[in-house]
């Protein structure tokens, strides 16, 4: 990040802090994010993901620090960063008592778009997100996966440069998750600096460049998604059995184990490579054990929170890194 | 483009959203007319012949009564549409699309001036649906120029106007649109308790101040001034600084709730 000039990035926040009441929310965040990049915040609920872009976007004002979007500065110059952004918020911003394409042509009046480029814009944005046929029906009346699209088509009326999408994908089915995140792709490919927040590390995974761990309004560890898997030991293999004695041989042969008693089973380390599965069986075999189950356990969430905010979480990071 | 045609533009469109509303969900607006159209009925043909004869003296009919009621009728009409945009004011804040609103670059007060405009437009649609059905009923002004009527229609939409600032206000402090609705109350039983239905000096005495130190009193006593002759006095001039007080006061106090940081 020291090489970058500050041109070239597109949102920075330093010491950004905001509590309220006694609860602090943003324990002093600093965020770097490049532009033309996807950058994830990625982070449980409550962790502060959603009050992060509401400052950033200017809808709420932070007790502390200082950020600037688009080169403009959030506290003095507003006005200034909303004509640069677009928001997607986690609670669909649409107004559901008029139809979808009211509310696109409401963005593009408030685009100050001329009446024909707002139809033009409104019917190629409708037509891009698949929302034509729903067009003339009120927005209330749309399903879940419908409605986040018709938010993100209103959001891109204004060509925004920078674009925040609070949980985009939350609440919605799996086939409306992989749509979403293709859109969110092509944006990319425009030019489009895009801020996100997920609670799910495979979302970041897909989309982002660069992903932040929010904890507790804290950053707890930042990097690519490769260098972030790299810090989570979570993975395992886990073996069930339902002969006790299996188990019991099982469990003194291997040294390297988690043991549940009362589940009969075993968590062996393990990255779930094939090489490492193929040594697993082989041994499992050579001894003669027969599990009844085998499943392979990837790093997921709990385990990225279970890994970052233990306290032996700064070596760790060190340590992986000069790797 | 300048700041005024800016906010000027942008509060054109804030109004033809909430009219879009206003014309796709009649159902509210319908029934805030109904109140003052019943009464009106209500007052005129039930308890007309009796209430005649306590303000015009003897030779007082059910006519004289329609003559004193209808300006009460028409700035309790006036009343009751705030009290609706009070509600409406309240549901459109919890709606998501307020928060886009306030990331875009935007005039500022043009969603709280859409929400104002729109409400007096309302009001004075109101206003003359109500007019209609006094006048069917057997209501004649007793003279009045077209100057007095100008002057009575611009007294209407002055009064909605300060009314509509002090409801958004209301409407933005209350926490839910159960709560607006209780909060705007004050703006329908005020009028109940001024001098719309009977005369002050028919009001016990402890109370004839409460009755003729509030808005609707020297309102509706103008109001009856311009159309039917009788004496305005010092009441023209007690209306427009309490409703231009009220609308400074309503416009600071929701304008300041809309720039805070939302909840």
């Amino acid at each position: 990040m020291t090489t970058t000039t500050p041109h070239s990035l597109a949102i920075t926040a330093r010491g950004m802090r905001k509590a309220y009441g006694e609860k602090t929310v943003l324990d002093g965040i600093n965020l770097a994010v490049p532009t033309g990049t996807v950058f994830a915040l990625l982070g449980p609920n409550g962790a502060g993901k959603t009050t992060a872009v509401k400052i950033l976007s200017t809808l709420i004002t932070a007790d502390g620090g200082e950020a600037k979007v688009g080169g403009h500065d959030l506290a003095t110059d507003p006005q200034a960063v909303r004509a640069t952004i677009g928001v997607t918020g986690q609670f669909s911003a649409v107004d559901g008592l008029i139809t979808g394409e009211e509310n696109m042509l409401l963005m593009a009046d408030l685009h100050h778009l001329s009446r024909r480029e707002g139809r033009r814009t409104t019917a190629e944005l409708l037509e891009r997100f698949d929302l034509t046929d729903a067009a003339k029906k009120p927005a209330a009346t749309y399903s879940g996966g419908m409605k986040r699209r018709l938010d993100l088509a209103m959001t891109l009326v204004g060509n925004p440069r920078i674009i925040f999408l609070d949980e985009p994908t939350s609440g919605l089915d799996p086939r409306s998750r992989h749509n979403m995140w293709d859109i969110i792709r092509d944006l990319v490919t425009s030019g489009v600096t895009v801020f996100l927040t997920t609670q799910y590390l495979e979302e970041a995974d897909q989309l982002a460049d660069r992903i932040a761990v929010l904890n507790d309004g804290k950053i707890a560890a930042e990097g690519t998604a490769d260098e972030l898997k790299r810090l989570i030991p979570g993975g395992h293999i886990r073996l069930r059995f339902t002969d006790p004695a299996a188990y019991q041989a099982a469990h003194l042969a291997l040294s390297e184990v988690t043991r549940d008693d009362e589940a009969l089973s075993l968590q062996i380390p393990s990255d779930g490579s094939q090489r490492e599965l193929r040594s697993l069986l082989d041994w499992l075999d050579a001894a003669d054990i027969e599990a009844d189950e085998l499943t392979v356990h990837t790093p997921d969430l709990d385990d990225v929170f279970f890994a970052l905010t233990s306290n032996t979480n700064i070596p760790t990071q060190s340590k992986e890194n000069a790797r | 483009m300048s700041s005024l045609t800016h906010a000027v533009r942008d509060s054109n469109t804030m109004l033809r959203r909430n009219l879009l509303h206003a014309r796709r969900y009649p159902s509210l607006t319908l029934n805030i007319l109904l109140t003052p159209i019943v009464l009106l009925l209500l007052f005129v043909y039930v308890f007309g012949e009796v209430m005649s004869a306590g303000i015009g003296g003897s030779g007082a009919d059910r006519s004289d009564y329609i003559a004193y009621l209808v300006p009460g009728i028409l700035l309790m009409t006036i009343g009751a549409t705030p009290a609706g945009t009070a509600v409406s004011v309240s549901m459109d804040m919890t709606e998501g699309i307020i928060a886009r609103f306030r990331t875009m670059a935007i005039h500022r007060g043009s969603v709280l001036v859409g929400h104002v405009v729109g409400s007096v437009l309302q009001s004075v649609i109101s206003v003359v649906l109500v007019g209609a059905v006094a006048v069917a009923i057997g209501f004649r002004s007793s003279n009045a120029t077209a100057l007095e009527w100008i002057a009575a229609f611009g007294l209407l939409v002055l009064v909605a106007l300060a009314l509509t600032w002090i409801a958004v206000g209301m409407g933005m402090a209350s926490p839910n649109p159960e709560a607006a609705s209780n909060n705007a109350l004050p703006l329908m039983i005020l009028p109940l308790i001024s001098s719309a239905f009977v005369p002050i000096n028919a009001m016990p005495g402890w109370f004839q101040p409460i009755a003729e130190y509030q808005p609707f009193t020297p309102a509706i006593e103008t109001l009856r001034g311009l159309l039917l002759g009788s004496e305005i006095g010092t009441n023209g001039w007690t209306t427009i600084v309490w409703c231009l007080a009220l609308s400074a006061l309503g416009y600071r106090w929701s304008t300041a709730q809309f720039n805070r940081d939302p909840r």
